[in-house]
């Protein structure tokens, strides 16, 4: 579904993402681990339109789509959360959720019907889902930090992606919170069938849910395979997992 | 709520019946500033957009009907409604070319382009009067006594709040406070950002043209100061004493500041610090502007009564 090939970006000589590969399979959950600074929420952003890539190529559902501007890509069938909360915070739950569907539907440039009668059983569909429905008329910026964090997921639901993008869905969280986070993100893929790249510190986390794992070091792919080949590349142990990981070599 | 405003509505149609005509007039130039401050807040507070230099499209309204009547010779109705479309022609192209920059820097340059069609109004004697301006706009006689234009005023801005509140409370609205919140996420979700600021910039200067056709109306003038960028500031304290949040905001603080101008100023002729101490007051006090004050206290109230009314 979406294949990333020898992506580059540098800011000001600093080589940010150098040479990144990733290959996301319909219906995968994919993670992307990396230390701090590795280039993952770069990445991110250049997958999802918001920064332009310096060179290589992204192909989503096989079309070439790096350079374009986000809100082109996201109309593509691809949604994403952000690391940093970054909500619209002046208004309510209800309604950060339904701007996503009215842009998706098209509907930004309806002038004159009421907005509060539009999409309101799909956002509310989509609340009920990920646990926010009696939240649904607080304004989003008096949320605590983890009801922010999945109403992250809850807006990028309302553009009704093929694949949802994730940037450290659970930074910041607690680990009732987080446990709330993982369950979410493997119900979004058993139930609705959702394609799912995120990244992640958490290693507990990642082990636990990603059928696959892209290890990134200083902008680089180190390499991208199954959960257990990943824990066993000596590679991987030197450059990020330390000598203490759990494997039988 | 709606009650309440239709009440205001009654109130201000029975209003000039014992009133003086000054008073007729006072409250008449209150509805076009109100209207042009409510043209403004569109694009600053449901926007996010900071329009700096609003009043050119005040100004370009005005003086596009004024010269239509008076050097051209066509009809006052026509001219009309040439002047808010030209208004919102000039609003299209000055957007364009300031949308391409953020916050403080379309500021500054917005504020720039505005102050040239300024200049080229003030220097241009033959067509645009310099800096005499326009007089002695012969109206139709529906609206050429005081209380014609009143009402005439009163009923074209009771029109055009409708409308803008329905476009405040459309798709299109909610998608454009949502990029005042976030611009970032709203590109994300998929919205034209830029786009979608250019649509609003476009229709808030075609309401300030509907404001300055007004003004001709009450005044029978146009004059250079009505794109001067001092009134373009004047409405933007407006917006913030009013309550730049909500809708009805502006048209509160223009009638304070226009009532205020006109009553200060009989006792002294300092009367820009009686407002600016009062700005200073509210900014520490009230940030959200005094109707965002009220909101917000009759929401505390009203939640007791009607649990689940947002």
């Amino acid at each position: 579904m979406l294949q990333v090939e020898g992506i580059k970006k540098s800011f000001g000589g600093f080589m940010a993402v150098n040479g990144v590969h990733l290959d996301v399979k319909q219906g995968e959950i994919v993670a992307v681990i990396g230390p701090n600074g590795a280039g993952k929420t770069t990445l991110f952003n250049l997958i999802t339109g918001i920064l332009k890539p310096d060179g290589g190529r992204i192909l989503f559902k096989g079309e070439e789509i790096a350079g374009l501007p986000a809100h082109r890509i996201c109309k593509k069938g691809m949604s994403r959360s952000f690391q940093v909360v970054n909500l619209f915070t002046r208004l309510t739950v209800f309604e950060n959720v339904q701007i996503a569907i009215l842009s998706r539907q098209g509907r930004t440039f309806n002038l004159f019907s009421p907005s509060n009668k539009l999409a309101v059983q799909e956002t509310s569909d989509i609340l009920a889902n990920v646990g926010l429905a009696v939240k649904r008329n607080h304004v989003s910026g008096s949320l605590s930090h983890g009801d922010q964090k999945v109403l992250e997921i809850a807006i990028a639901l309302g553009g009704n992606p093929e694949l949802l993008i994730l940037d450290e869905p659970t930074a910041g969280l607690s680990p009732e919170e987080t446990a709330r986070c993982i369950n979410l993100i493997r119900q979004l893929s058993t139930q609705l069938g959702l394609t799912i790249l995120f990244c992640e510190h958490d290693m507990e986390l990642v082990f636990s849910i990603a059928h696959r794992i892209m290890v990134m070091v200083r902008g680089s792919t180190l390499i991208q395979g199954l959960p257990e080949d990943v824990r066993c590349n000596q590679e991987v142990q030197d450059a990020y997992l330390g000598e203490s990981s759990a494997c039988s070599t | 709520m709606p009650w309440l405003i239709l009440a205001i509505f009654v109130l201000l149609f029975l209003l000039p019946m014992v009133l003086t005509r000054f008073y007729v007039y006072l409250l008449a130039l209150i509805f076009v500033t109100g209207l042009l401050a409510t043209s403004l807040n569109i694009v600053l507070g449901f926007g996010g957009i900071y329009q700096f230099h609003h009043a050119v499209f005040y100004g370009v309204g005005a003086y596009g009907a004024a010269i239509m009547i008076t050097k051209l010779g066509y009809s006052p109705w026509l001219s009309f409604i040439a002047g808010p479309l030209l208004a919102a022609f000039l609003s299209l192209v000055m957007g364009a070319i300031c949308i391409r920059l953020s916050k403080l820097y379309f500021g500054m340059l917005q504020i720039s382009l505005g102050s040239l069609v300024w200049a080229i109004v003030y220097r241009w004697y033959t067509f645009t009067g310099g800096d005499d301006g326009i007089h002695g706009v012969s109206l139709p006689a529906l609206i050429a006594t005081a209380k014609g234009s009143y009402y005439f005023t009163l009923f074209i801005t009771g029109a055009c709040l409708l409308v803008m509140f329905l476009i405040v409370k459309s798709p299109f609205g909610s998608t454009l406070q949502g990029i005042r919140d976030n611009p970032v996420r709203s590109e994300a979700v998929g919205i034209n950002v830029k786009l979608q600021q250019l649509v609003a910039l476009v229709i808030a200067g075609f309401f300030a043209g509907v404001a300055g056709v007004l003004f001709v109306v009450v005044d029978n003038s146009a004059f250079p100061d009505m794109l001067f960028w001092t009134l373009s500031l004047e409405i933007l304290i407006m917006c913030l004493l009013g309550g730049w949040f909500t809708f009805l905001g502006p048209m509160l603080g223009a009638a304070i500041i226009v009532a205020l101008r006109t009553f200060a100023s009989t006792f002294t002729e300092y009367w820009t610090m009686i407002q600016g101490i009062i700005l200073v007051l509210v900014i520490i006090f009230l940030p959200e502007g005094v109707l965002g004050y009220l909101n917000s206290k009759f929401r505390q109230f009203g939640e007791a009564f009607l649990p689940g009314e947002k």
